[in-house]
């Protein structure tokens, strides 16, 4: 390795979780390919991606969902090997996730699931925070009679309340109305200032650009990592250069 | 311990502190197989008894226009690993009676017992019965429980009816329950049941909505963990103009456990409409993880889904 190179990555801090050459197969098709990322401690980092590139997927793999397992590759969250561990206990060494599309849970109520796993924590500050009035939807339950957007912000204040070191949130503005999607921002940024970082799939250039840094997934890999705007910039530009067309199939002109 | 303190004492299994047996503002009948060991009624409530070798025959009439302000406790059960108790019971609502009736079945300790139910309940025009039935038959496993009942709902009268059996462990379960709903009458049928072991269930709920704009809903949540099996029919008949019913029926399957449901809808005006419902499977799989990604563990999950399902 080159003597600068060392002694800059010497100075990097260790990542609070450190992706390398991850791949994964589902149904026989291969989703990711020796996909590389890495996500700083107290870091906002967007993944931007185009439909079905395989940005849900890595997080389903990142979480442990049944059906998603690596066929090769290594991850690291807080040094420890998360591949090895079943879901719960990569939950309980700080990560979670947001479901693009929120479960629905007949008869358990707002309060509960808000505060679920630290029952002592009061749910309300975490829903307040969410834009939602504690007094109208502490006792609704988290079925089918909420609106996609007030589940989408109950999943956020579940999140918030558990106080995770990473939230992987899945489009979490997906469903949101336009006004709102400031409150969704500013929840993103709770997570970071409470010491947390977040991966952030989203599609909405707005998002994004709230992020430290961005990157761009392609076909299962990662062909772009950078500031938020030159990954936005490189994501509109369909400015593949790194890919060469060889991996998203685009050619240049 | 007395056969009256031992009913009192398994009264928590299913959710109702012991004391409301002293309070004198609550009807009550406490009977152990045939016998009964304790009564008391309310203005408005008249009750007739009758207890012979064969059976423990009632007679419960709420006075027209009456409302009982608090719920009639019927508390029915065998302090005996084995017996038989058949309750044969006709519960009348007059016209514009209110009330509601919370019964209870202990088996504490059966372990070859039967337990049959023979209800008539007859609610009169613009009456209205809430019929909470709760059931705890010990871990053994070894009962028959038969509750059995022909409801009919008269005009512009409402019928809610609640059945839970949420802990303990019952052996055989057959519940059949018909309910005829006349001119804008409601009746709404709710079960909630927890079987285990090598328990088995059966279910029938059927509705026949006479009446024009007779309303109805069956709702059914079964749970089912190791050997248990359940069969689940719920029928629907919509016979008059503006009628409207709908079935929601849950089962969730766990371990070696097997479930089926068997939708009958059947309309016969082409203003009556009749909508189905049915999910069976095992607990679902995003919610399961879900769950898990706030960091609990995977049993812990499951209890907290089927908990929700059960209320
Ligand atoms: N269980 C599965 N079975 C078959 N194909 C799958 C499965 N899961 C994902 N895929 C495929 O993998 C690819 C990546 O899907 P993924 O959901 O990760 O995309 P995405 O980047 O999240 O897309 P979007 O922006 O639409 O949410 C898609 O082509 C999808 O069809
Ligand atoms: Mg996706």
């Amino acid at each position: 390795m080159h003597r600068h190179l060392r002694s800059y990555c010497l100075l990097m801090p260790t990542p609070l979780l450190d992706i390398r050459g991850l791949t994964c197969e589902v149904a026989h098709h291969r989703i990711l390919d020796r996909l590389d990322l890495t996500v700083q401690a107290g870091e906002i980092h967007a993944l931007l991606g185009a439909n079905g590139s395989g940005k849900t997927t890595l997080a389903y793999l990142l979480m442990g969902c049944d059906g998603y397992q690596a066929s090769a590759g290594q991850v690291l969250f807080r040094g420890a090997d998360l591949l090895a561990l079943p879901l719960h206990e990569r939950a309980r060494l700080g990560l979670t996730l947001a479901w693009q599309e929120p479960a629905r849970f007949e008869g358990i109520t707002v309060r509960e699931y808000v505060s679920l796993g630290h029952r002592q924590q009061n749910p309300e500050p975490a829903l307040r925070q969410v834009g939602l009035d504690p007094e109208r939807y502490l006792a609704r339950r988290v079925d089918k009679g909420l609106s996609g957007g007030e589940r989408h912000r109950i999943e956020l204040a579940a999140v918030l309340s558990m106080k995770p070191k990473l939230a992987i949130l899945d489009e979490p503005t997906a469903g949101i109305d336009m006004l709102s999607i400031g409150h969704i921002i500013d929840i993103i940024r709770a997570l970071k200032r409470a010491g947390g970082s977040v991966l952030l799939i989203t599609h909405q250039e707005d998002v994004a650009l709230i992020a430290d840094r961005a990157s761009q997934l392609c076909a299962g890999r990662i062909i772009y990592s950078g500031s938020p705007r030159e990954a936005v910039a490189h994501f509109r530009g369909r400015n593949c250069v790194r890919c060469d067309g060889e991996i998203c199939g685009y050619v240049r002109p | 311990m007395s056969d009256l303190e031992t009913l009192r004492h398994t009264l928590p299994m299913v959710g109702t502190e012991p004391s409301i047996l002293d309070d004198t503002g609550i009807a009550h009948v406490v009977a152990h197989g045939h016998r009964i060991l304790s009564r008391r009624t309310v203005p408005g409530l008249r009750v007739e008894l009758e207890e012979t070798p064969d059976a423990l025959i009632g007679q419960l009439t709420v006075e027209a226009g009456a409302t009982i302000a608090q719920p009639v406790h019927l508390c029915f059960g065998l302090t005996d690993p084995t017996g038989v108790q058949q309750i044969t019971i006709d519960v009348q609502l007059q016209e514009g009676a209110q009330a509601r009736i919370l019964s209870h079945c202990l088996f504490p300790v059966a372990q070859a017992a039967q337990h049959r139910m023979q209800a008539v309940m007859t609610i009169g025009p613009g009456a209205s019965l809430t019929y909470t039935e709760g059931h705890y038959h010990g871990l053994h496993g070894g009962m028959q429980v038969l509750p059995h009942a022909t409801i009919t709902v008269g005009q512009g009268a409402r019928y809610f009816s609640d059945f839970s059996l949420l802990s303990g462990s019952v052996g055989h379960l057959d519940i059949d329950y018909r309910v005829d709903v006349e001119e804008d009458g409601l009746a709404e049928l709710s079960a909630k049941i927890l079987a285990h072991k090598t328990d088995r269930i059966t279910l029938k709920e059927a509705v026949v909505l006479r009446g024009e704009r007779a309303r109805s809903l069956i709702r059914s949540r079964v749970v089912l963990e190791d050997e248990a099996r359940a069969e689940i029919t719920g029928i629907t008949e919509a016979h008059a103009a503006g009628a409207r019913g709908h079935v929601d029926c849950m089962e969730v399957v766990q371990g070696r456990a097997q479930a089926s449901a068997i939708p009958i809808v059947k309309v016969c005006h082409p203003g009556a409409k009749v909508t189905h419902e049915a999910a069976i499977g095992s607990v679902d799989k995003q919610a399961l993880e879900t769950l898990m990604a706030r960091g609990l563990s995977p049993e812990q999950a499951v209890e907290l889904i089927v908990s929700g399902i059960l209320r």
